[in-house]
């Protein structure tokens, strides 16, 4: 089981590889999003190379109505 | 380009800048936006709603991107820290944009801006390239700084956000656009056309507003108020109005030639 704060929620997955499965997972293919790992940003170009590991954190972030 | 708002050195057409929160829904809001002819428009950053996302709509597929220049904002950020942090997945989010509208709040209740924490997250930003818009209290001290930081844009409120409360200190407004060299846009407290006219014609080189749009009975014919108004008030400030005159009326009748059944 791996262990990931995302959006300050704690959530198991048995199984996790880079932050582009993920995004398959969490079912956000196609939405524009952008996100933050341990506190950097990555781009989206490095989703794929994005190694997740137990305990990490993610912000995942997109635009809304505001002012 | 006639009487062009220049911002980080692009021009744009309209002083009215306008936010998208707080309509029925995403098609009132492109209405609004429409009807307001902004060229500005801003969004706030938040976390993505897990597990039932599909097929939801997305606010940015109703704003055009060769129609409107996005401006994401730091709303309900407390601290430098979390405004920058937004800010960085906003330049991520909408592909390396740099324009942003920075606000770091002191008091949930108020909404009132935290200065010190503005500052920093200011010269944070200018330093990492961004242009930033910056929402500040109407102290013409905080609003000099703000520029010597490098801000593209002073953006004083005229009263609390969301109030609707119109101007209330014109005088302190005057000074901060007497001493700019960068757009003073008054951003938060419009409450009706009126407000914004009189912030355009004090010298105010836009307007941003959201609540007094979308919380209007109409917000659509609102929007079209506001762009008159912002227009008017545009207009008025380059004509230069008329010296007030206390204790004394002109009239605009000629004098002479009154017909009269005074006698010699």
């Amino acid at each position: 089981m791996t262990t990931l704060i995302i959006n300050g929620e704690t959530r198991q997955f048995d199984e996790i590889g880079t932050l582009d499965t993920l995004i398959d997972t969490l079912a956000l293919r196609g939405k524009r999003i952008a996100i933050e790992h341990n506190g950097e940003i990555v781009p989206r170009s490095q989703h794929a190379h994005t190694r997740l590991s137990d305990g990490d954190t993610l912000e995942v972030v997109v635009a809304v109505g505001g002012g | 380009m006639q009487d062009a708002l220049t911002i980080a050195g692009k021009s744009y057409q309209s002083r009215l800048l306008v936010g998208t929160g707080k309509y029925r829904d995403f098609q009132q809001t492109a209405d609004a936006l429409d009807a307001s002819g902004c060229e500005i428009v801003t969004v706030a950053i938040r976390r993505v709603n897990l597990g039932q996302t599909a097929g939801e709509p997305n606010l940015l597929d109703f704003l055009p991107k060769n129609r409107y220049t996005l401006l994401p904002n730091t709303a309900g950020c407390y601290s430098a820290d979390d405004a920058v942090r937004t800010l960085r997945l906003a330049r991520e989010l909408l592909d390396d944009h740099r324009l942003v509208k920075l606000e770091v709040l002191g008091d949930p209740n108020n909404l009132y801006p935290n200065m010190r924490e503005t500052l920093k997250a200011a010269e944070t930003l200018v330093k990492e390239g961004f242009d930033v818009m910056v929402y500040t209290s109407d102290d013409p001290i905080a609003a000099r700084e703000l520029e010597q930081i490098g801000c593209c844009a002073i953006m004083p409120l005229a009263s609390l956000i969301g109030s609707g409360m119109g101007i209330l200190n014109p005088w302190n407004l005057q000074l901060i656009i007497e001493q700019a060299s960068v757009p003073v846009l008054v951003d938060a407290g419009v409450g009706t056309a009126s407000d914004a006219a009189i912030g355009m014609e004090l010298g105010c080189d836009g307007v941003l507003m959201n609540t007094a749009i979308a919380a209007a009975q109409d917000p659509v014919r609102m929007a079209r108020a506001m762009k008159l108004a912002v227009e008017a008030g545009r207009e008025a400030h380059l004509a230069g109005r008329m010296p007030r005159r206390f204790y004394s009326a002109t009239p605009s009748s000629p004098l002479e030639g009154v017909i009269s059944s005074r006698k010699g």
